[in-house]
């Protein structure tokens, strides 16, 4: 306890998150071998699991780097239809399930990365309200790239065609793996819960490691001032880029873990409403606040699955649910109390204020 | 892409009346034409041969109005400068200039005998170029420590991928930033505040800061934009001392600009006076405070209101 509180204030934050999900998995895996734990929530895990990466991973970009993105579903796609293929090349070839899942996620982080390079060096050249447009139009065009895509596999190797599945002209016994608009099926499950809380993990790491590092405090100082940040020598568009293709090769992650749950998958799965969705998560919890985003997107999964009973009006609910949380952790009333109950019990460990107040994205001139 | 017209050299060439590249080697000489340079600066006599800064016919539009015509300043190694005139002269304008946040339209900038032509911001103060803003601009949001380990981001080298998995140059390069920031922090004593949030310092402490901040990326010229606007006369006679003390222990230049008279007369070295984008005056504090001139277009102003 003494070593906690001499601790400075981000380490400390890091290890409360990462106690969190720990905590959280056992709990859970506790609950499940004692069966009281119903299928339809099981079912849950690792979308949940899924969702919060790509919350953690967008907030890098929201939050931290002050740029509204609207495409992020594009990166989880590229890195959901990578991962997919890749499980399929090294089927028979890496024999154990867990191995072959970490090589699809690698390469689905890869390709993720590399979509968010080439995007990011137009998109960088934009700012605030252009910006987010542009990454929209990028999300819909990956997902119409992926709309039009055949790929398969024979003894030859890897067959591509932007037209239809006979253009690919695959020998006897081919497979094809991404078929257009009908997406990926027979995709081996390999995703487990296990692997989802390892891979949330994995990306609260490197993104809390990054904000409290010599390349994250730059790329906080362009969303705090950029022109102040250029004036002390940093170049913006790189540090603004480095952000983006982080973000995007966890969101290509994410993505894999997220197809690897299913049998099958679409590339509308990955339009704007889950773009929109997952910066709702960011939202709710709270703009740079990682911890929050983890928490809104598990609520937030769960919630519409259990007001499946109220049949017809699910969304209405959960639409109205969504308004009433916004304007009630939008009360300055609400804010004021929760900071003045923060700041009692931080005053307490230590004599640091806390940075509560991270600003969006733009100008402040 | 804007660009300056011309290099510095091939301005030197056309104002010596060289001849350009192409008929260069040309048997028959041409009558070359001797014309002046100017040559009306003046640097502190430490500095002779040590020029920091040379601007020479710099200048911008925006649209019809020329912001800045004709610049011309010279700025020793060691030296404090002055940059004053009566409101909208263009004086944050000549180091937007400076630091290219705009591109200037005509002349050249020589930071320390290099063209700055086609710079970027950050690229001119990794060559030694360093300010701080009339309208202040800090990092809000983070430490004040924070504020100068990015104003010191150039000094310690540390990649994205040794940050994000920790390598062991982490560590020693974020001992080497908490190290350097107390120093320089301390600087203007403001290393107990060093924990708190640099948007929540009272307006003297963030002047101050911002100043600590632009020191940290280790400038050859300092610019300074009304450094003491919303000070009471304490912290400025304590903001002129330390002016003092950053030339003589960093040894480098400073320009400043500056309402406040006693400050500018009481440290500067050199002073340029500019109306209207252009420069009336310069000279030494005496001359420039007897130069009729500058009385008139702005002691007599000041004078008036
Ligand atoms: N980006 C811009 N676009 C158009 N006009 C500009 C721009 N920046 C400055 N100006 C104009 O250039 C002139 C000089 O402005 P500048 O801010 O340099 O004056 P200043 O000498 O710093 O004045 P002050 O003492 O009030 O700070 C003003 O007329 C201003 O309106
Ligand atoms: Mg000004």
């Amino acid at each position: 306890m003494e070593k906690l509180k001499s601790m400075s204030h981000a380490t400390r934050s890091k290890l409360i998150t990462i106690g969190m999900v720990v905590v959280a998995y056992f709990v859970m895996t506790g609950l499940m071998s004692a069966g009281a734990v119903s299928n339809s929530t099981i079912g849950l895990l690792i979308p949940i699991c899924a969702y919060s990466c790509l919350a953690i991973s967008l907030n890098l970009v929201v939050g931290i780097s002050g740029e509204l993105s609207l495409g992020h579903a594009g990166f989880m796609s590229v890195g959901a239809f990578t991962g997919v293929v890749m499980a399929q090349m090294l089927d028979g070839v890496i024999a154990a399930d867990p191995m072959r899942l970490l090589v699809a996620m690698i390469a689905a982080a890869a390709m993720a990365a590399l979509a968010g390079f080439l995007i990011g060096i137009p998109v960088m050249r934009l700012h605030g309200d252009y910006l987010a447009i542009v990454t929209l139009a990028f999300g819909e065009i990956i997902k119409n790239v992926l709309n039009n895509l055949w790929l398969g596999y024979d003894g030859d190797g890897l067959h591509v065609s932007m037209s239809n599945a006979a253009a690919l002209n695959l020998e006897e016994g081919g497979k094809i793996l991404i078929n257009g608009p009908q997406g990926a099926s027979g995709i081996a499950r390999l995703s487990t819960f296990t692997a989802g809380v390892l891979l949330i993990l994995f990306t609260l790491i490197v993104v809390m490691n990054l904000v409290d590092s010599r390349s994250g405090r730059a790329i906080m100082a362009v969303r705090d001032n950029r022109i102040a940040a250029e004036s002390v020598g940093i170049n913006t568009t790189r540090y603004r880029l480095m952000a983006f293709v982080v973000s995007a090769a966890l969101a290509g992650m994410a993505g894999a873990l997220y197809a690897m749950n299913y049998s099958s998958i679409v590339p509308k799965k990955f339009d704007f409403n889950t773009s929109i969705l997952i910066l709702v998560f960011v939202v709710l919890g709270g703009m740079g606040n990682i911890r929050g985003g983890i928490i809104s997107a598990t609520l937030l999964t769960i919630l519409p699955e259990k007001l499946r009973f109220i049949g017809d009006f699910r969304m209405l609910i959960y639409a109205v649910v969504l308004i009433g949380v916004m304007l009630v952790s939008n009360n300055e009333a609400v804010k004021a109390v929760v900071t003045n109950l923060t700041s009692r019990f931080r005053r307490k460990g230590s004599k640091k204020p806390a940075a509560t107040a991270v600003k969006g994205g733009g100008e402040n001139a | 892409m804007p660009r300056t017209e011309g290099t510095y050299k091939a301005q030197r060439a056309a104002a010596e009346g060289k001849a350009p590249e192409a008929t260069k080697g040309k048997k028959v000489r041409e009558h070359t034409k001797m014309v002046p340079v100017p040559n009306d600066y003046i640097i502190p006599e430490r500095d002779a041969g040590k020029v920091v800064l040379e601007c020479r016919h710099l200048g911008i539009d925006f649209g019809g109005l020329h912001a800045v015509e004709d610049f011309n300043l010279t700025v020793g190694k060691t030296e404090i400068a002055g940059l004053i005139g009566p409101n909208g002269a263009g004086k944050t304008t000549v180091f937007n200039l400076l630091t290219k946040v705009y591109q200037p339209t005509r002349g050249t900038i020589m930071l320390d005998g290099v063209d700055t032509a086609g710079m970027s911001t950050d690229r001119v103060c990794r060559e030694g170029i360093a300010r701080t803003f009339q309208n202040i601009r800090l990092f809000d949001s983070l430490t004040v420590a924070d504020n100068v380990k990015i104003g010191l981001h150039n000094q310690i080298a540390c990649t994205m991928a040794e940050g994000i998995f920790r390598f062991p140059r982490h560590w020693i390069s974020e001992n080497e930033f908490q190290k350097r920031a107390l120093e320089l922090l301390d600087v203007f004593g403001m290393a107990d505040n060093a924990d708190d949030i640099a948007g929540s310092l009272p307006y003297g402490a963030q002047r101050r800061l911002e100043i600590v901040r632009a020191l940290a990326t280790n400038p050859k010229l300092l610019l300074l934009d009304e450094p003491a606007a919303g000070m009471n006369p304490v912290e400025t006679e304590e903001l002129m001392g330390n002016i003092r003390k950053i030339r003589d222990d960093f040894q480098i230049a400073i320009l400043l600009i500056e309402h406040d008279m006693d400050l500018v007369m009481g440290i500067c070295e050199g002073i340029a006076v500019l109306n209207f984008g252009k420069i009336i005056a310069k000279g030494t504090p005496e001359q420039i405070q007897a130069n009729p001139q500058v009385i008139e277009a702005y002691l007599g102003k000041q004078g008036e209101d």
